[in-house]
């Protein structure tokens, strides 16, 4: 047993140990405001005190931290993207998710699974090996591999998918893992929160103010506050902050749902993905299945649950393992997705001087949240876009560059 | 199950319709700037309201418009698409 622990047990005082400090009012003014205390907001303000001395932080947010996509996510970790740009972001992501947890001091669960992404159709197949040979050219652990590996890799699995769509091979990422969440952000909050930022949650922003075609403060649900830098990382919500800044962009919003079954037996070990099935699917530790499908057919802006989702995903459920027939669904939610046309980010500044958008994160973001928060601090300090996010400025729709990564992140996440 | 009522068809399973995006007002092609088309082909209005949307009825293959709430998931009114297209 842990002296620490032992020590706990006999002292006679039980504090009940908190993450982090509730500030109780909001100062007159910050050095930056981040809106949204969900892991990309968080890890923004954690670096921003670590690696740049920036400390007069605030972080607000309306509801509860990490009470966005954040939570809601199935949090596929991986980086066998279709583009350089794409492969080489969400890379670095990855080596720095391998050291959050020492970072941190706090377990965040993350599990190395290997990632299958299942190809039912030569078209599909050959996708693979492009994506397989962009991922090796850049030192990505991928390979296309055929059906008797999938097979050996997963028994369970039945290989005709009930006759209508056979499996003839996969992507295989080794690096493939899934994380606990919730911790990412709390780990993200309690860091920067010691390091003296301040994280005001219950504190919805109403406003931003600009004169002279620049940031000069933010309007809150709990008063005003001056600020010459703003960083926009509301997910979902993103239009809405354009809005008050009359900032147009091509983010359109539809629901993204998952759900979780009883916990079972431990069965499948790797994270599978297949998107002609629109199935994606892991096994916690805890033995339930996380589950989770394509977008929403339609806008919506509510994180409502449908019936015609769960029975959906349900029978492709049943396609790939007809044998978890009687296993029960315990639960199903809903997150907002900010889409972009060409499945690639928004990230930096913006034609607004001191307005920074982290943003268009759709179904793709969780496994970003360390990566964002790294070059989105560089970009907030520097006031100059980071090397890594080049590819994903705000601009790039006006001057018709847009990213090739539809292939790869629509249902792939 | 969600129904929607097809100004065609009456009232069908929301399953049976395809979603093609808000109706908006394309510039003249030979007037607009760079500027004002890329806004056009790219820029979208993402925040919720009641809008009005393109709807096809699939089995039919009949396009119409739709006023829907698009922050309650509520459709309001069900129309042909003559009305706008004047
Ligand atoms: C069902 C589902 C499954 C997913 N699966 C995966 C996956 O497997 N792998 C993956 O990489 N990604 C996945 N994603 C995407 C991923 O969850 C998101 O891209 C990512 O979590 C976004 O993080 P964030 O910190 O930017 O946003 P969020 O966590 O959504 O945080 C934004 C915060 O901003 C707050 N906010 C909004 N407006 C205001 C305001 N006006 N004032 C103050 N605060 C405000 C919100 O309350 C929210 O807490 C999935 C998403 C969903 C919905």
């Amino acid at each position: 047993m842990p002296y620490r622990l032992l020590k706990f047990a006999l002292s006679r005082r039980h504090p009940e140990p908190r993450m982090f400090r509730v500030p109780a009012a909001l100062k007159p003014a910050y050095d930056v405001v981040i809106i949204g205390a969900g892991g990309h907001g968080l890890a923004a303000a954690y670096y921003l005190a670590r690696d740049h001395g920036i400390r007069n932080v605030a972080v607000l947010e309306k509801g509860y931290l990490g009470g966005g996509n954040t939570g809601r996510n199935t949090t596929i970790i991986r980086s066998n993207y279709l583009t350089p740009e794409g492969v080489r972001f969400y890379d670095e992501s990855l080596r720095l998710w391998r050291d959050l947890a020492t970072d941190f001091d706090l377990n965040l669960f993350y599990s190395q699974r290997g990632h299958f992404t299942l190809a039912h159709t030569d078209a599909a197949m050959r996708t693979m090996r492009w994506r397989a040979e962009v991922n090796k050219h850049l030192g990505v652990k991928s390979e296309a591999v055929d059906a008797a590996f999938v097979k050996r890799a997963i028994p369970m699995i039945d290989m005709e998918c009930g006759g209508h769509a056979p499996i003839l091979g996969a992507l295989y990422h080794e690096p493939g893992a899934i994380a606990r969440h919730d911790a990412v952000a709390w780990g993200y909050g309690r860091g920067a929160d010691r390091r003296g930022v301040e994280i005001h949650q219950q504190t919805e922003v109403t406003g931003i103010e600009v004169t002279g075609g620049r940031v000069v403060g933010v309007r809150t649900s709990r008063g005003r506050i001056a600020t010459p830098k703003v960083l926009c990382a509301v997910a979902g919500y993103t239009p809405r902050i354009l809005d008050m800044v009359g900032l147009r962009s091509p983010i359109y919003v539809h629901a993204l749902q998952a759900m979780v079954s009883e916990a079972i037996k431990p069965w499948l070990d790797p994270i599978i993905v297949s998107g002609s099935l629109h199935v994606y699917l892991s096994q916690t530790a805890r033995g339930e299945l996380v589950m989770g499908a394509s977008l929403d057919p339609y806008e919506v802006q509510n994180t409502r649950s449908t019936l015609d989702f769960a029975e959906g995903l349900a029978a492709h459920m049943l396609d790939l393992f007809p044998f978890l027939g009687d296993v029960k669904v315990v639960r199903q939610w809903a997150g907002l997705a900010d889409m972009t046309p060409d499945f690639a980010p928004i990230m930096g500044t913006t034609p607004l001087e001191g307005f920074y958008l982290d943003s268009g994160w759709g179904t793709w973001g969780f496994k970003a949240t360390p990566v964002c928060g790294k070059t989105m601090s560089h970009t907030v300090a520097t006031g100059a876009n980071h090397p890594l996010i080049r590819a994903f400025e705000f601009d790039r729709f006006e001057r018709f560059e847009l990213t090739g990564e539809k292939g790869a992140a629509s249902v792939g996440h | 199950m969600k129904l929607m009522n097809c100004p065609l068809n009456g009232p069908r399973p929301v399953l049976e319709f395809a979603f093609g995006g808000e109706l908006r007002a394309m510039p003249d092609p030979d007037r607009a700037s760079d500027a004002q088309w890329a806004d056009y082909v790219w820029n979208r209005n993402g925040a919720p309201g009641v809008k009005r949307e393109w709807w096809c009825h699939v089995p039919s293959g009949f396009w119409f418009i739709a006023e829907r709430d698009t922050l309650r998931d509520v459709v309001i009114a069900t129309y042909p698409c003559e009305a706008v297209l004047r």
